[in-house]
């Protein structure tokens, strides 16, 4: 099946199953963005309690999503899983912080003898829901806006040739709108999972209020982020050389030339739009549904746009020739076409995740389910 | 070497290896008593008996607790490779990132997903729904493992690949090759089956104290049938796998064998030792070595384990360091050279080739592949200590291992025949010893990951990368700090970890059976 294929289109499929990973792993963090409210939202315990529930019995396929996300990256693009991860040190590792702290909160928190307190439980999740997608959207930034590292061209061995090992993305503010919008649209979607999955009246109403003051912040930096990015220069390249040039309105051209990209991220932009209006306006299961699948679509577009089209997608300001592109960052053509087989156990993961889901989000968590003997968070 | 700044690569190490202990403190259990729950439900769901329920919904919580710090121990290590170890990402990335991602899809998923509705789904879905689940969370685990260890028995036994010189790094060649590796096939083996003595003995454990408290007697009971059973299995498992592993040591990694057994001057008819101090060597010439004290072997038995035949000669570190041409081996002094060799020719094939100096080009190519099996070589001096790894450490680690290893056979050997006689309460001393059990296979299971990962160095790839190559170029003291954060981190997590083990297991299981 993939036997055929060249070098190049492998390196342009595994480009698309990163995008749509990178996709998914914004969809889901709706996870991050409830948890941001846990310290303000809830008026009581038993509040509090059905926000933690609702959102526990998802916050193990975000946090598999990301690591999938990563082991694919390394899979596929190894250069920049080196470059990255061992150059922007500091940004990866408030990162991974943020979700080993996650990780244990919501099964340790209301357990007897936790030692920290149920409230330091919350802490860790709030910030993790605030770090998680602030930095992880600064981090997908530097996609568009460039880095500070240089490979060798001998060894390939990369050297990050800023002293603050990443943490400088945060002085670029289009670096930190693309960090905040994605943090309000974790709120908004988390907000509108609330109303999907809670069956408690109060929360719903407070929830729909939540949902436009979050959804204007939300609109106003991913405007700003998105105009920048169409009206800036991007990173281009060569593929017969291989050679990385600046070049002005790149991801402009990138939409008008990809028509199809360019649709799928309007259908996206609609889709989110059309959530957040369906959630202010009335209490409706299908905002939540229409936002996410939205979510998905804008990002995916995003990462496409980035990589696809000779688009360096992670370009350094420091060399620009140690630039990464899908070309010069990938794994070898069989290790591609191993890779490719095992990516068709992707639709089987979705079909699963799918029925489960659906049937453990059928009814949704009210007080009296809190009471049953069941596992609690 | 003189660029190589060791305090990097020893820090970027602790970091690494704190961040394993921890991990490992956690994951076995996981890996056994997925499957420990996964029968006990069976029972359940094939009986109707809602005192199986009970059992099973009980050790389900204590599996949650653990199963929550050892996700957050997990996410680290794969990133480490790459905030860490970032050379080494692109060195091998090619190969080693293939199992890393498949273990996301394959595994990571399968048990994220159907664990919600182990924990949440009692109400929610279908008896057999529920069971099916509870199975494939134990599978998913399982396959998580199977993934992690063929990656690092490929970094013990480079196969299935070759060394690109103009992409400068390790490209796949055949993923069958890298899967089967006989060192991965037996390290996996090995390790899932110790771990189910890690958690049949937490469950043996756990029972005992109830015992001991006359508290809870059916569950303890019932749990340790099921635990001596699948304990029992596990630790003969574990000794065969044992012999496997190491003979698959002595075929690809003689110098760890070496270290493991303290043989320094290796020999035919060589003996197994089974208990001996070490200490530093009075004779002038064999500065630097130790000396095996009070010794007690198995006469021949090493010889016969590493090679299958009792008279096979056994090559100790000084043979490997000096050379034996009786036995054919190579002195270091030459792997150093040939590795120089092939490391400036791979710099004199992209320069070539970089100027269209083609002929020039392809006389460097040559010479590079033909010196390429000691690549890694290159990187070291005259200094041979540097290949040498910590002998001590790997010793005692391999024979606390070893020891406690048969220890185990005979506890669940008695354990079994006390469940079947009915007679498993009637002994303090029995249930004391099922109690010491827990930390006695938590300590035989991080010895075996010492033995592993101490007795392969110097090397992160078995001769092709040696460790200090593969670290990201960052500021030590970033490390450093990074190490503090993890420490402190992980010990707060471990120590509240334990705190809520404790009180579940004091407050028992539920007393209604719905």
């Amino acid at each position: 099946m993939f036997e055929n294929l060249s070098h190049n289109a492998l390196q342009h499929y595994w480009w698309g199953i990163i995008a749509l990973l990178g996709a998914l792993l914004v969809f889901m963090m709706f996870v991050q963005g409830g948890q941001s409210f846990l310290l303000s939202f809830a008026r009581s315990e038993t509040e509090k309690s059905m926000l933690v529930n609702t959102l526990g019995r998802k916050w193990e396929i975000t946090f598999t999503t990301l690591v999938t996300f990563g082991g694919a990256f390394f899979a596929s693009f190894p250069l920049f899983y080196s470059t990255s991860f061992g150059g922007a040190y500091w940004v990866w590792m408030a990162i991974l912080f943020s979700f080993i702290i996650q990780a244990i909160s919501y099964e340790f928190r209301t357990k007897p003898k936790n030692v920290l307190g149920s409230k330091t439980y919350e802490v860790f999740l709030f910030i993790n829901g605030i770090l998680g997608t602030v930095l992880i959207g600064t981090a997908v930034g530097t996609f568009f806006t460039g880095s500070n590292f240089s490979v060798d061209p001998v060894t390939h061995f990369s050297q990050w040739e800023h002293p603050a090992y990443g943490l400088e993305a945060i002085v670029n503010f289009r670096n930190v709108a693309l960090g905040l919008a994605v943090f309000f649209l974790a709120r908004v979607l988390g907000l509108l999972y609330f109303i999907n999955t809670i069956d408690d009246q109060e929360i719903t109403s407070r929830s729909r209020k939540n949902l436009f003051i979050n959804a204007v912040p939300f609109l106003v930096f991913f405007l700003y982020f998105l105009i920048t990015m169409l009206i800036n220069k991007g990173f281009a390249y060569d593929p017969a050389n291989g050679l990385v040039f600046e070049m002005p309105y790149k991801y402009l051209h990138n939409f008008l030339e990809m028509p199809v990209v360019g649709i799928l991220f309007l259908l996206g932009v609609l889709g989110v739009v059309g959530g957040i209006i369906l959630g202010v306006k009335k209490r409706n299961r299908h905002a939540f549904r229409s936002a996410g699948a939205g979510t998905v679509l804008t990002v995916f577009a995003l990462f496409l746009v980035a990589g696809y089209n000779n688009t360096a997608f992670y370009p350094s300001v420091h060399d620009l020739q140690s630039s990464l592109t899908i070309q010069n960052s990938s794994s070898s053509l069989y290790t591609l076409k191993v890779m490719s087989y095992v990516s068709l156990l992707v639709p089987v993961v979705v079909t699963y995740i799918y029925f489960v889901w659906r049937s453990m989000n059928r009814k949704q968590i009210s007080k009296e389910e809190l009471n049953e003997d069941i596992h609690i968070y | 070497m003189e660029n190589i700044d060791f305090s990097l690569v020893d820090w970027s190490r602790a970091q690494f290896a704190l961040t394993a202990y921890y991990h490992w403190l956690f994951v076995p259990l996981t890996l056994g008593i997925t499957w420990i729950i996964a029968i006990m439900e069976t029972i359940y769901v094939r009986t109707g008996n809602p005192e199986w329920k009970r059992t099973t919904k009980f050790w389900m919580i204590l599996f949650g607790i653990n199963f929550a710090i050892s996700v957050s121990t997990g996410i680290i290590m794969e990133f480490e490779f790459g905030t860490n170890w970032s050379n080494y990402s692109w060195f091998v990335g090619d190969i080693f990132g293939a199992p890393l991602a498949i273990e996301g899809i394959m595994a990571f998923f399968m048990e994220s997903v159907f664990i919600a509705v182990m924990f949440f789904g009692w109400n929610k879905v279908s008896k057999r729904f529920h069971l099916t689940s509870t199975w494939l969370v134990a599978l998913g685990s399982n396959l998580s493992a199977l993934w992690i260890l063929v990656a690092n028995g490929w970094m013990q036994n480079p196969v299935g690949m070759f060394f690109n010189p103009d992409t400068a790094r390790n490209e796949m060649l055949n993923f069958w090759e890298v899967f089967l590796n006989p060192i991965a096939v037996n390290k996996f083996l090995h390790t899932i089956f110790s771990s189910y003595v890690y958690a049949a003995a937490f469950v043996i454990g756990v029972s005992s104290w109830y015992l001991l408290r006359k508290r809870h007697i059916l569950l303890a009971k019932r749990s340790s049938l099921i635990a001596s059973v699948f304990g029992l299995l596990g630790a003969a498992a574990t000794v065969i796998t044992g012999d496997g592993s190491a003979y698959q040591v002595a075929q690809h990694q003689p110098m760890k064998l070496a270290a493991m057994e303290g043989l320094y001057k290796g020999t035919e008819n060589a003996g197994l030792v089974v208990f001996c101090f070490l200490k530093d060597a009075e004779n002038p010439e064999n500065q630097g070595h130790k000396e095996q004290i009070m010794k007690i072997q198995f006469p021949r038995l090493l010889s016969y384990l590493a090679y299958r035949n009792f008279n096979a000669f056994v090559p100790g570190i000084k043979d490997l360091i000096d050379g034996n041409p009786e036995q054919g081996i190579p002195p270091v002094a030459e792997k150093i050279e040939k590795g120089k060799r092939s490391i400036h020719a791979l710099s004199t094939y992209k320069r070539e080739k970089e100027a269209g100096n083609i002929s020039a080009a392809l006389e460097a190519r040559k010479i590079f592949e033909e010196n390429f099996e000691y690549f890694g070589y290159g990187y070291f001096d005259d200094d041979y200590n540097h290949l040498i790894p910590n002998v001590p450490v790997t010793f005692y680690s391999f024979h606390i291992m070893v020891g406690l290893g048969f220890l185990f056979v005979l506890f669940f050997l008695l354990s079994l025949q006390k469940v079947f006689k009915n007679s498993i309460g009637e002994k303090r001393w029995f249930l004391y010893a099922g109690i010491l059990m827990i930390p006695a296979t938590f300590l035989a299971s991080q010895m075996g990951w010492t033995v592993a990962e101490m007795g392969r160095q110097p090397w992160v790839i078995q001769d092709i990368m040696p460790t200090m190559i593969a670290v990201s170029q960052i500021n030590a003291d970033a490390v450093k700090l990074t190490f503090t954060l993890f420490a402190l981190i992980f010990s707060g997590l471990a120590i509240a970890e334990v705190s809520i083990m404790l009180k579940q297991i004091k407050t028992g299981p539920k007393e209604e059976g719905n």
